[in-house]
């Protein structure tokens, strides 16, 4: 019965969506307004009708109704109820309507607003949020139907929604069970997050197919579509640094990124998504290269489908990816679809997005943030190259060859670098024009600070150049931003005299997004701090230790104490190492290394023991162990220096970020004055 | 926005220099492409099946190569050395093809005739260090590494994959 009102309402949903389109189409071309109105409560009301059907499938899971076909994969009796709750998108049916549900959500939020002043965008945004709704929902509805149920007919076990002749439901006394390595609290966030980021950005691309579509060429979509870009964003940087959490906490490789297609197609739309959020500056500002974040948000759409595609097709073999399926096809008719018919559009008013300001100075603002857009793109590229080239290469020559993290890292490190070297100068350059004289006042005094960062490290016995060089450009970005909140608090004092308290909340309440903007970019800087660490400083070793035995890894030390091997309530047992981590002869802590053994899909998952510092992270793996005789244990041992910034740095952004997006009547007055172009 | 003294040194903008921009950007991206394209060079793999390994290393061709390999891991022949940290097992051929994966019923059951069949060629595979969770019979390997003697590989990176285990096929219970 639930799954029936789960389909039903799925279903329903459908047709809704459909009806949504044609209705605000017809309405535009009738100009009737009752018909966009129409389209409009149409896509207030998908949001709830696929409540109604996760909410089925959510009892479905909680219930252990194993006669459901996905249930029946992706959960079991064992499992605790925030897992069951998280394997409804543990699956690739479960985790599409998900998706569907998430864009419901987000379409249904858009027309909550008032839009008077925008009634002109409003079918549009509609046709877009509801057409894209309407193709997950076909995939959901035929082709990754989460209801399906088992049938017996006969002999036979048949899968299928509907009751076939003759048969009767028939359902396994347990489930399969959500695979062992999805069970982790990062999972019960990272997938979400990852889908909230794709989700969000469609928003800002229905409001720029509006703008596109009604040939309205000035900032108005780019205001209207800010907030949401900015939180869109910072799902989507969550969900990327969530998963490379979860990939330290659990998958036991010391590393965090691996460059695995899968990652690869995640981070593109992050990419895009982050030049576009630079582009859209430029024209807010400054009302140049209008067709940037046009482009921009185009592609960062396209590259969101084209990453659900990838995980979805069966094309590639990584932890991410579901069954092979058949909707592979109907995806790339749908990317090709849009992408036509997007650029098409963009081709039809390029002229009338076309702005008259040239770039005057090569330090001006506006060209750096161009150059930083350029190499941002540079990295998307490759990467695209990367994921595709294989394929092309297998059509061309007809041998299968790949390419591995080297060829990525050795474009990203340069490319890293001169980001953060615009990252230095940007602070301090204005828009319009800078001279280079000017420019060089400003920077003397961080630079001489920023040599810190090459003197520390040498003395300190680094001998690696392409280290020196990043830690210099951190220092440096961190000194030039120093120094710059410190002149700017100054200045106001000089001109207001206030007291420094006041000065400084004035000055923040006033450029509150410029501020944002250099807190995020400061977290950026993090993150590079612990990119820069756990890349050039790894260090590791092994070895099989006897019950007291000590192993070293400078700083470290580590002596193997004891194991525990028991069962835990969950059906798996456990092999638990006590390690005691010493640093010059004394004990400064004990960590727990241990393996877990999943008894209904005897798998095993490997779980670290971390001493983690602002420094470095002590990370130590059990490797094996001598059950009977108690032997001994085998384990492998990482040093990770730093790379705590790597989570800081995502904290710091997500401050930033909520800075930036904080409703605040004055500054929003101040921004939509300032946005205008001059 | 910020109204400091860096507005007021503001020139005039001066027209007719978007050559010098123009030619600014061509560098930036023709070095973008250079990075690409010298990176791609220096990291192409070979992606092969046992077939077609064996084949090219009895021709020479693979000698002091880097490449990749798939197949399938035969369970019984797993043997880890806790001393030495050496673990080593044998892959069995599995076409690289898709079409003759979905032939065979899925790439599941293609591993799985791939290990039951013994007429099939197989390689031994040598690898030093922590055992992965997920080698087990039929699981998909994917080694990165090169041969050291004729039929004999070091990995150094291993990649496997349970095709069953990302999203169970029928549950046993209800299969018999």
């Amino acid at each position: 019965m639930v799954a029936e009102i789960g389909f039903g309402s799925l279903f329903i949903s459908l047709i809704v969506s459909v009806y949504g389109v044609i209705a605000a189409i017809y309405g535009v071309n009738q100009h009737q307004k009752k018909w966009v109105s129409s389209a409009q409560q149409a896509m207030r009301l998908v949001f709830p009708l696929l409540t109604v059907t996760v909410g089925s499938l959510l009892y479905l899971l909680i219930n252990n109704n194993f006669e459901v076909v996905y249930v029946s994969k992706v959960s079991s009796l064992s499992m605790p109820l925030y897992l069951k709750i998280t394997a409804l998108w543990g699956g690739q049916a479960g985790s599409l309507l998900f998706w569907s549900w998430l864009l419901a959500g987000f379409t249904s939020a858009v027309t909550l607003k008032k839009w008077e002043r925008d009634q002109d965008f409003l079918p549009w945004v509609i046709v877009v949020g509801l057409g894209t709704l309407a193709f997950f929902l076909v995939l959901n509805t035929f082709f990754e139907n989460p209801f399906v149920r088992y049938w017996q007919v006969n002999q036979d076990i048949v899968q299928s929604f509907t009751q076939p002749a003759g048969g009767f439901i028939i359902g396994p006394q347990n489930g399969a069970g959500l695979n062992p390595l999805l069970r982790h609290p990062g999972m019960v966030i990272h997938p979400p997050m990852q889908y909230l980021g794709f989700v969000a950005f469609i928003v800002p691309y229905a409001y720029a197919m509006a703008s596109l579509i009604t040939g309205r060429s000035d900032d108005r979509w780019i205001q209207l579509s800010r907030r949401w870009t900015l939180w869109a964003w910072l799902f989507l940087s969550l969900g990327l640094i969530l998963g490379a959490r979860w990939a330290y906490d659990v998958l036991g490789w010391g590393g965090y990124w691996g460059w695995d297609p899968v990652e690869i197609s995640a981070l593109m739309p992050w990419l895009s998504g982050t030049a576009f959020l630079h582009a859209v500056l430029i024209q807010e500002k400054r009302g140049m290269f209008k067709q940037w974040p046009i482009v921009l948000i185009i592609l960062t759409y396209l590259l969101v489908i084209f990453g659900t595609f990838l995980t979805r097709s069966g094309l590639l073999s990584s932890v991410h990816s579901f069954a092979a399926s058949a909707i592979g096809p109907i995806f790339l008719a749908f990317i090709a679809l849009t992408f036509i018919a997007s650029f098409w559009l963009l081709s039809s008013r390029w002229d009338k997005f076309k702005s008259r300001q040239e770039l005057t100075s090569f330090f001006s603002k506006e060209a750096l943030i161009l150059v930083s857009i350029i190499l941002l793109m540079g990295m998307l590229v490759t990467s695209f190259w990367g994921v595709i080239f294989p394929n092309i290469s297998e059509l061309v020559t007809g041998a299968k060859v790949t390419v591995g993290p080297p060829f990525y890292e050795r474009v990203a490190a340069p490319i890293l670098g001169g980001m953060l070297l615009i990252m230095v100068i940007c602070p301090l350059a204005v828009w319009s024009y800078v001279s280079f004289k000017h420019l060089g006042k400003l920077l003397w005094k961080p630079f001489a600070v920023s040599l810190l960062g090459i003197v520390l490290p040498l003395v300190g016995g680094l001998t690696k150049v392409p280290a020196v060089i990043a830690f210099w450009l951190i220092a440096f970005v961190l000194a030039v931003n120093g120094f710059e909140f410190v002149r700017r608090t100054r200045l106001r004092r000089k001109t207001e005299s206030e007291s420094m308290v006041n000065a400084i909340t004035r000055v923040f309440q006033r450029n509150k997004r410029s501020y944002a903007a250099m807190i995020i970019h400061i977290g950026i800087v993090f993150m590079g701090l612990g990119i820069i660490g756990i890349e050039f400083f790894q260090t590791e070793t092994q070895a099989t230790l006897a019950e007291g035995q000590e192993l070293e890894l400078a700083p470290y030390t580590m002596e193997y104490e004891a194991l525990e091997i028991f069962d835990a309530p969950d059906a798996r047992n456990v092999a638990r190492a006590v390690v005691l981590v010493k640093k010059d002869g004394e004990v400064i802590d004990e960590i727990y290394p241990r393996r877990d053994f999943y008894y209904d899909s005897s798998q095993p998952v490997t779980i670290p023991g971390v001493r983690s510092t602002l420094l470095d992270d002590f990370y130590v793996i059990l490797v094996d162990w001598k059950a009977v005789t108690s032997e001994g244990a085998t384990f492998k041992v990482y040093h990770n220096p730093l790379v705590q910034w790597l989570w800081i740095g995502a904290w710091v952004i997500i401050g930033g970020v909520v800075i930036a997006t904080w409703p605040d009547k004055k500054t929003s007055k101040v921004v939509s004055n300032s946005a205008r172009p001059k | 926005m910020v109204k400091d003294d860096l507005q007021q040194i503001e020139a005039e903008p001066r027209k007719g220099n978007a050559l010098k921009f123009i030619i600014g950007g061509i560098v930036i991206v023709a070095a973008i492409i250079y990075l690409m394209v010298s990176s791609l060079q220096a990291n192409i793999q070979y992606f092969l099946t046992v077939d077609e390994a064996m084949e090219k290393q009895l021709a020479g061709e693979l000698t002091g190569r880097n490449i990749r390999l798939s197949g399938a891991v035969l369970g019984e022949s797993i043997h880890y050395d806790m001393e030495t940290l050496e673990l080593s097992f044998s892959i069995v051929h599995v076409p690289g093809d898709i079409e003759l994966v979905d032939e065979e019923g899925g790439l599941a059951a293609a591993l799985h005739n791939a290990v039951m069949d013994p007429t099939r060629s197989q390689l031994k595979v040598v690898y030093y260090g922590a055992k992965p969770d997920l080698l087990q019979n039929e699981a998909q390997a994917i080694l990165t590494g090169e041969f050291i003697a004729e039929g004999v590989f070091e990995a150094d990176e291993l990649l496997l994959k349970c095709p069953t285990k990302y999203e169970g096929s029928v549950p046993d219970q209800i299969e018999s």
